[in-house]
């Protein structure tokens, strides 16, 4: 090791310590940036990531229609068998019996929050949500059915 | 000299006076020496709060966070309900355990680092004891404390607390010698070892000014010497969480863990004291060379606030590195005071010694 390289290495180390330094000064100083989120006070104002998963829900449009087509994709690919789904045959304008979803059982209790019955689904039919706040005090309650009570699948979802 | 107001001699002269009017000379030695004791444990006590609630805060604002803000006005509280936490706690002795040493272990740890705080004046006349080794005093009685912390980590019966007191041993041994470099070198400039002397030949302007580049070195290598003396991170090998759970005090709980800790925070409280007495100039206030009314000015700032305000800037330094730095590794470690901190301080002490022969400094 030559003496120029011994100096050169104290610059360079000195260098980019100052480097880290100077950018923890200005964390310290710009109090704006705060990551922090004092939780149950923001509840209005609660910030979460899109792609936080807090609950799986299925989004039924004005007229009440949903994307379901109830081809149970998301029952196989679920881990641990939180989704079931029950099916009926409706006849539709045509006059053919088609299948439908009669029920979407979904238990949140047992939901691991994988994703994976959102990646399954071919029609786009089930999102995750963000709502988080899902404690009760009766377990049953967590037995969620998702489709709502009337609702048919929309027109050109196949 | 404006400097007399705020001098406090003469109240612990009032004071004195006022016991020996009453009482026998000896009882007014043991009362003092109660007194000042008293008034160093409750010290010790608030410093420890003040500064673990300072270093929560000062962690989480530079991680982007809030830090402590719900017990209390901004989490002030905080504090005070973890030393009641600890303080309630049981503290448990191990079955493998070196009874008497393990329980031996963090008085000495402790008592070493309140010695430590004799000789240090915190305001003009503000000391426990003025010795003419002021400096040497304090270097050695803080390097006692690496013996409670040898005996802490042998008596757990543990291989984590023995390798982090291995460790911790190894290093404060090897950063003490550049330390102790840069504390002679300032040394050299004043021409005592005594604090109060070497307060008061700051009396033109401090040392980090009057003294060029040499002396700018050897702050910033005491600094890292300190860093390391006091097992910070990013030289936290002797406690290394990732590595040794709590390194030497993995097997302490409750109380005996609290003061481990305390001793931490009193120790770097030391250590940051006698950086701003020996290059920032103690409790004197910011003189300029001889422009006596820019100097007048600055007097009447009462020196505890001057003492305790750079005493705290360093320690608010010694918290940025920990809370920025990465850690060292063990080798590291030891290349970085063998190989770069000893050989620079050596050299800068001679060029010290030959700036003060030639009188180059201001």
């Amino acid at each position: 090791m030559t003496l120029g390289n011994y100096f050169g290495n104290i610059y360079k180390g000195l260098k980019s310590l100052a480097a880290g330094m100077r950018l923890t000064g200005l964390y310290f100083v710009r109090r704006g940036d705060s990551l922090t989120q004092e939780y149950p006070e923001n509840r209005e104002s609660l910030k979460l990531a899109e792609r936080f998963r807090g609950e799986v829900v299925m989004p039924h449009n004005e007229s009440n229609e949903h994307r379901c087509t109830g081809c149970t994709a998301c029952e196989l690919a679920c881990p641990n068998g939180s989704i079931k789904i029950l099916t009926k045959f409706v006849v539709n304008e045509e006059g053919k019996k088609k299948k439908a979803i009669d029920t979407f059982v979904y238990h949140l209790d047992t939901c691991t929050m994988c994703n994976l019955c959102i990646v399954a689904c071919p029609t786009d039919a089930i999102i995750m949500a963000n709502n988080f706040e899902h404690s009760v005090f009766d377990r049953t309650k967590l037995l969620k059915v998702l489709n709502k009570p009337e609702s048919k699948i929309m027109t050109g979802v196949e | 000299m404006i400097l007399s107001i705020y001098n406090f001699t003469s109240l612990t002269d009032k004071f004195h006076n006022f016991l020996l009017a009453h009482m026998s000379e000896g009882i007014v030695l043991a009362t003092e020496l109660i007194v000042t004791g008293l008034l160093v444990i409750t010290f010790v006590a608030v410093l420890a709060m003040v500064l673990i609630y300072l270093e929560r805060k000062v962690a989480a604002y530079m991680q982007l966070r809030l830090g402590p803000n719900r017990v209390g006005i901004y989490g002030t509280g905080q504090v005070v309900a973890d030393v009641l936490k600890l303080v309630l706690k049981e503290g448990i002795t191990p079955d493998g355990a070196d009874k008497l040493m393990f329980n031996l272990a963090p008085y000495v740890v402790l008592s070493t680092c309140m010695m430590a705080l004799a000789p240090i004046a915190f305001g003009n006349g503000l000391v426990l004891w003025d010795l003419n080794i002021g400096v040497l005093y304090i270097t050695s009685i803080t390097s006692l404390g690496v013996i409670g912390i040898l005996i802490a980590g042998w008596s757990s019966n543990n291989k984590y607390s023995m390798l982090g007191a291995m460790r911790s041993g190894a290093q404060i041994v090897s950063y003490e010698l550049s330390a102790g470099l840069c504390i002679i070198s300032i040394v050299v400039l004043s021409g005592s070892m005594q604090i109060s002397d070497i307060v008061n030949s700051q009396a033109d302007g401090w040392w980090i000014f009057k003294g060029h580049i040499p002396v700018i070195i050897a702050f910033v290598i005491f600094i890292i010497a300190a860093t390391a003396e006091l097992n910070r991170a990013p030289f936290d090998l002797a406690e290394a969480e990732s590595e040794l759970t709590a390194g030497f005090h993995t097997e302490y709980s409750g109380m005996k863990f609290a003061m481990f800790f305390l001793a931490e925070y009193i120790n770097m409280f030391v250590l940051c004291a006698m950086a701003a007495t020996l290059f920032l100039g103690g409790w004197m206030p910011f003189h300029i060379g001889h422009w006596t009314s820019f100097n007048n000015v600055m007097d009447y700032i009462p020196s505890p606030l001057w003492f305790f305000g750079k005493t705290f800037f360093i320690i608010f330094i010694i918290m940025w590195f920990r809370w920025t730095f990465p850690r060292l590794r063990v080798d590291q470690l030891l290349d970085l005071e063998w190989k770069y901190l000893l050989p620079i301080s050596m050299v800068n002490l001679l060029a010290i010694a030959l700036m003060n022969i030639l009188g180059w400094h201001f």
